[in-house]
């Protein structure tokens, strides 16, 4: 719903804009462009999420997705109460989570979605549960302790110490889930 | 340390193959069981990304962003964030190769350990593609009715981005 109308109006604000600063040519390629480059994220990560997908079925199999989920349910239990009841939602949401804490970000997308469709199975049909919505605010905020990817880019770019940005990271990505999660919190009562 | 990072996904693999070893668990059909269905979970993301992906382009190509982010730069200056990162605060739900090559760019014209590029290190590595998150993880589970994820996501990104304003300047500033 909402995001059909942020969509249109991406659309929308992007005619103006395009005519407005002479790019209406460009607009018009990049909506071409855009799709053929969502095929080619899809290829590019396709291997990681497949290799993935195989790990977390090993792990489910060999009893070690359960084995996590239940180190995990203490902590998970309290954000996640009726999906913490569901061995089928709380092994994804556990190896998504831990994917997110060790940077894995081709990891925990796989995971996510799995958790994601495994709530979505428990609540009724096209809506949004409200640990749905807080496994999504959680992800898009990102709970990160090694971000690597960036870190990557301050050593090339001849950092003296790459990874000196650890501890603000740490507090900007926990004040974020914070304030995502409260945020949460106050409007799945309003809404 | 650094060589643990380095071997990360060997040593998950490995530690997840010997647990299922020692376990007795039928390994090689297992894993490809399991990559059987990573397929599936592409199929389930791709018409999403198909969809969402031509209006982030357009955006970007109309150049709305930028005039946003020239009209937001004064205001935040004001409140003690460097002007150069709001291109990025804009660019950051959005796209993520956008924005990793935004950042890239600053940071190479501003000077990697200079405030504004040690800042917008810290906003890209505690961020996340925001509407790309909700866009495969709701399109994959088949949820029309998003509730407040959206702003939630958005104020959630919102607090990233003053955050590590704030703390930069603390730390380096």
């Amino acid at each position: 719903m909402l995001m059909g109308l942020v969509w249109t109006a991406m659309i929308v604000v992007s005619i103006l804009f395009g005519c407005i600063n002479g790019a209406a040519l460009q607009v018009q390629q990049a909506a071409l462009d855009g799709a053929a480059a969502a095929v080619e994220l899809c290829l590019g990560i396709g291997g990681a999420v497949c290799l993935w997908c195989a790990v977390m079925e090993l792990m489910r199999a060999s009893g070690l997705a359960d084995a996590l989920s239940r180190a995990l349910r203490p902590a998970l239990g309290r954000l996640f109460p009726e999906s913490a009841k569901n061995e089928s939602v709380m092994q994804p949401l556990s190896a998504n989570v831990s994917a997110n804490l060790l940077g894995l970000g081709n990891a925990a997308t796989p995971m996510g979605i799995r958790a994601s469709q495994e709530m979505a199975r428990l609540g009724s049909p096209g809506v949004a549960s409200n640990e749905l919505c807080r496994l999504v605010v959680l992800n898009t905020a990102s709970i990160q302790l090694l971000p690597t990817t960036v870190a990557a880019i301050r050593a090339a770019e001849g950092a003296a110490a790459p990874f000196d940005i650890l501890p603000a990271v740490w507090i900007s990505s926990a004040g974020s889930v914070l304030a995502g999660l409260l945020a949460a919190a106050v409007m799945e009562r309003l809404l | 340390m650094s060589i643990l990072l380095e071997l990360a996904v060997p040593l998950i693999l490995a530690a997840v193959g010997i647990h299922a070893a020692i376990s007795g668990a039928d390994i090689f059909p297992a894993l490809c069981r399991g990559a059987a269905q990573g397929l599936i979970t592409l199929k389930d993301m791709l018409p999403t990304l198909i969809v969402l992906f031509p209006a982030v382009h357009m955006l970007r190509a109309s150049g709305a962003l930028d005039e946003l982010s020239a009209l937001l730069a004064p205001v935040m200056a004001c409140i003690g964030v460097p002007a150069e990162t709001v291109p990025l605060a804009l660019l950051r739900p959005l796209s993520g190769g956008a924005a990793t090559a935004a950042a890239a760019d600053i940071i190479k014209s501003c000077g990697v350990d200079s405030l504004a590029g040690r800042t917008v290190a810290v906003m890209i590595g505690s961020s996340e593609t925001t509407f790309y998150v909700i866009a495969v993880y709701f399109g994959a589970a088949k949820i029309k009715n998003t509730r407040h994820a959206i702003p939630a996501a958005l104020l959630a990104d919102l607090a990233v981005f003053l955050l590590s304003a704030r703390v930069c300047r603390m730390l380096w500033g």
